[in-house]
């Protein structure tokens, strides 16, 4: 008897093959795509761009610089990259600032007025110039790697001053050396400073295991992106999972295309003045206004619960919401006219979403991805909408920076309704 | 949107002309060179076993099949065009109707996508619900219908915005007997204002109570046109039918049956006959044969027999 049920389910199954792609299909697609982001062959773990601004330009500031560069895990940025094949300027603190509040990075680092006279010291309470590290605290990970590696990167670039510094501390602690120690000590770092010279450091590699305590080079952090903003993350959240929501919504309410082909409704509609095209775009429209709502009573929600800053931002809100909504209700609207089932709306829908969702950032965010990672991600519409929302209620940036996110989800919300009424052609007549 | 346009209609052209109307859906033809007329308050019935072409005529008509060749005037309009589409009303074989909506609200949807608003979309929506006798259940959800509700509320969404010209296709498909006697009811009141209309079925029953003209349609051709007497007298002329029911029936009987020109079928066999008298004549041959008679009767041809007679089938094979 228990075959025999048996038997029937898998029958029932290998007829749906829907279904039956998203029971084997999909976790091995899923499996896949978190073993790139997080299982991590070597060559694709991501690096973090630094942009540095050097005020000093003393050799131990280059000594700095060039031992950062050589961090495999850093991407290290002097100036922004160049336009129309002109090279730009060298950042500065205020260029520097400006690039990292706009996204540009996560991390810059000044390197102050007189750096080199006193770069590195074993005594915390001594004097010395301050590294300026300014951080976008969104990317939770990117300052913590840089800070560490710039401990770390201290002490390897520049072991004379170690040495310096630690014989100094040595005779002021241990009751003074001797003029012989003096001779042999000061003889010991004429070598280390001409073998360095000479190019003799070598450079250091993977992540170093320096941290806050070690503190041989006096590092400030502040904040520059959303230093009032009382629950930093709820903005990316609100975005990134909303607009997760929204692809399944729309993919939900435009199947309802489905059941009116299958009921016969659909023809019924299409026998009135009602033409194919008035009927796709009214759906779309209401996909749209369904998808903005529920983004509406998600941010409301954030704002109610999780303090977000929602009623400052409200022009940006509805420009990103409009757009966003749009674009998700036309990708609903594809995916209906491309399935001949709700059972194959269902599995592909699904299949389709999680996948945008995990590449898009509607998961975990894109600066933990590798960067093919990251760079496939701008071919899902959750990853313009996350960046675009982003700007508005993380970076405070004005309506007329919304330009490339609005225009990318408008183009290709057109683009997915003309393909889906070129698709829904097969409704129109027999 | 405003009320329903009577533009580029001409009265004095007919409510509906089909010419050499063929449809092919790859190597089966549908619907095979028709021409036909639908005068002007007139109910023309389309007769004809499942399978035979009735829908995909009716559905080419709506201009939801495109057909190989041939055309489709509305009041010599073409077919798509707008005026067309307000002249024509639809009644699909499908309950093609909004679930998750009440009877008022599928009306409602429907009378608009006609171009109905205002005045005009309150009387149809209300034109409609007292014609399927729905007007107290206006605000049920079709889901929680009866059968017979949800077949009147279908023929109500196609006919709301009170067309000149009906198409029902098989609109008593699986209701129950009563049921079937209001949908009866309600297609009468439309003849009696004057609506011009056409009727498949497959029931000979229906399309003797209902039809002015019956078109008998096999294989996607018209094969027979015009009253239920004239179809009679066409085929049968003044011949009556006798029915034998044979108590031993076999190879032999059923030999027997088409030597003497009668058809036999499990069983029965039916002869054409020019007088009465010609019965004695069978019934001898019969126990000459010693072939046992269960009953035999006596009729008229109808509907049924005319089929039998041109396509050699029965109407609901």
């Amino acid at each position: 008897m228990i075959s025999s049920i048996v038997r029937t389910a898998l029958i029932g199954l290998r007829r749906d093959r829907g279904a039956l792609a998203l029971s084997f299909v999909l976790p091995i697609v899923f499996f896949s795509i978190f073993a790139v982001i997080f299982g991590g062959r070597r060559d694709t773990t991501p690096k973090v761009t630094v942009l540095v601004v050097d005020e000093d330009h003393s050799a131990a500031s280059r000594r700095l610089l060039k031992a950062l560069q050589s961090e495999g895990s850093l991407t290290i940025k002097t100036s922004p990259s160049p336009k129309n094949n002109v090279p730009q300027s060298d950042y500065t603190a205020s260029t520097a600032e400006a690039a990292v509040k706009g996204g540009v990075a996560p991390v810059a680092l000044v390197i102050p007025h007189g750096f080199g006279d006193n770069p590195i010291s074993l005594d915390p309470t001594a004097n010395r110039p301050t590294i300026q590290l300014l951080q976008d605290p969104s990317d939770m990970v990117a300052p913590q790697i840089v800070y560490g590696l710039l401990q770390k990167v201290a002490m390897t670039s520049m072991p004379d001053v170690m040495a310096e510094q630690g014989s100094k501390a040595m005779d002021a602690f241990a009751g003074g050396f001797t003029p012989e120690q003096r001779k042999r000590i000061q003889d010991g770092l004429d070598q280390l400073r001409q073998l360095e010279n000479e190019g003799g450091t070598a450079p250091s590699q993977g992540v170093g295991g320096s941290n806050a305590n070690g503190a041989l080079l006096a590092v400030t952090t502040r904040n520059v992106v959303g230093e009032n903003k009382k629950n930093p993350m709820v903005s990316f959240y609100a975005a990134a999972i909303g607009v997760m929501f929204l692809l399944f919504t729309a993919s939900g309410a435009s199947g309802s295309l489905l059941d009116e082909a299958e009921s016969g409704t659909l023809d019924r509609v299409l026998s009135t003045r009602v033409t194919m095209t008035a009927l796709l775009a009214g759906k779309l429209a209401f996909c749209t206004l369904l998808a903005f709502s529920q983004l509406v009573l998600m941010f409301l929600w954030a704002w109610l619960v999780f303090k977000l800053d929602f009623f400052a931002h409200i022009p940006g809100f509805v420009i990103m919401g409009v757009s966003t909504a749009f674009a998700v209700g036309a990708f609903g609207m594809l995916l209906a006219s491309v399935c001949r089932t709700r059972a194959q709306l269902g599995a592909l829908s699904t299949l389709v979403i999680l996948i945008m969702s995990s590449v898009g950032g509607s998961m975990f965010p894109r600066f933990l991805m590798p960067e093919a990672m990251q760079k496939a991600g701008l071919l899902t519409i959750n990853a313009w909408a996350i960046d675009g929302f982003t700007k508005v209620f993380w970076r405070d940036e004005p309506i007329s920076h919304l330009w490339p996110q609005v225009l990318v989800l408008v183009v290709v919300g057109a683009v997915l309704f003309a393909v889906a009424r070129r698709l829904a052609r097969r409704w129109e007549y027999a | 949107m405003g009320s329903v346009p009577s533009t580029s209609i001409s009265s004095a052209s007919p409510p509906l002309r089909i010419e050499g109307l063929v449809k092919r859906f790859g190597g089966l033809t549908a619907v095979s060179d028709v021409t036909l007329q639908l005068n002007s308050g007139e109910c023309l019935g389309l007769l004809g076993p499942n399978g035979a072409g009735k829908s995909t005529l009716i559905r080419s008509i709506v201009g939801r099949v495109i057909p190989d060749t041939g055309t489709v005037s509305v009041f010599g309009c073409p077919a798509d065009s707008t005026g067309a589409r307000t002249s024509l009303g639809w009644v699909p074989q499908e309950l093609a109707l909004y679930p998750r909506l009440s009877c008022r609200e599928n009306l409602g949807s429907f009378s608009r996508y006609h171009g109905l608003s205002g005045a005009a979309l309150k009387a149809a929506i209300a034109w409609g619900l007292d014609w399927a006798t729905l007007t107290e259940r206006s605000r049920e959800l079709v889901n929680n219908l009866s059968g017979g509700m949800k077949r009147r509320l279908n023929m109500a969404a196609g006919l709301v915005h009170r067309p000149k010209v009906a198409l029902m296709d098989e609109p008593t498909v699986g209701v129950d007997p009563q049921s079937r006697l209001r949908i009866f009811e309600m297609i009468e009141q439309l003849r009696d204002e004057g609506m011009s209309i056409i009727y498949t079925t497959h029931y000979m029953e229906e399309a003797e109570r209902l039809c002015d003209r019956i078109a008998i349609i096999d294989h996607g051709r018209i094969i027979a046109l015009g009253t239920k007497e004239e179809l009679v007298h066409n085929a049968f002329a003044s011949r009556s039918e006798v029915v034998a029911r044979f108590g031993n029936a076999n190879e032999d009987v059923a030999a027997w049956v088409q030597q003497r020109g009668g058809r036999y079928d499990n069983g029965t066999a039916q002869f054409t006959i020019e007088h009465a008298t010609e019965i004695a004549g069978l019934l001898d041959a019969a126990a000459r044969e010693r072939y046992e008679l269960a009953d035999v009767s006596l009729r008229k041809p109808n509907l049924e027999s005319v089929f039998l007679h041109l396509t050699g089938r029965e109407l609901r094979d």
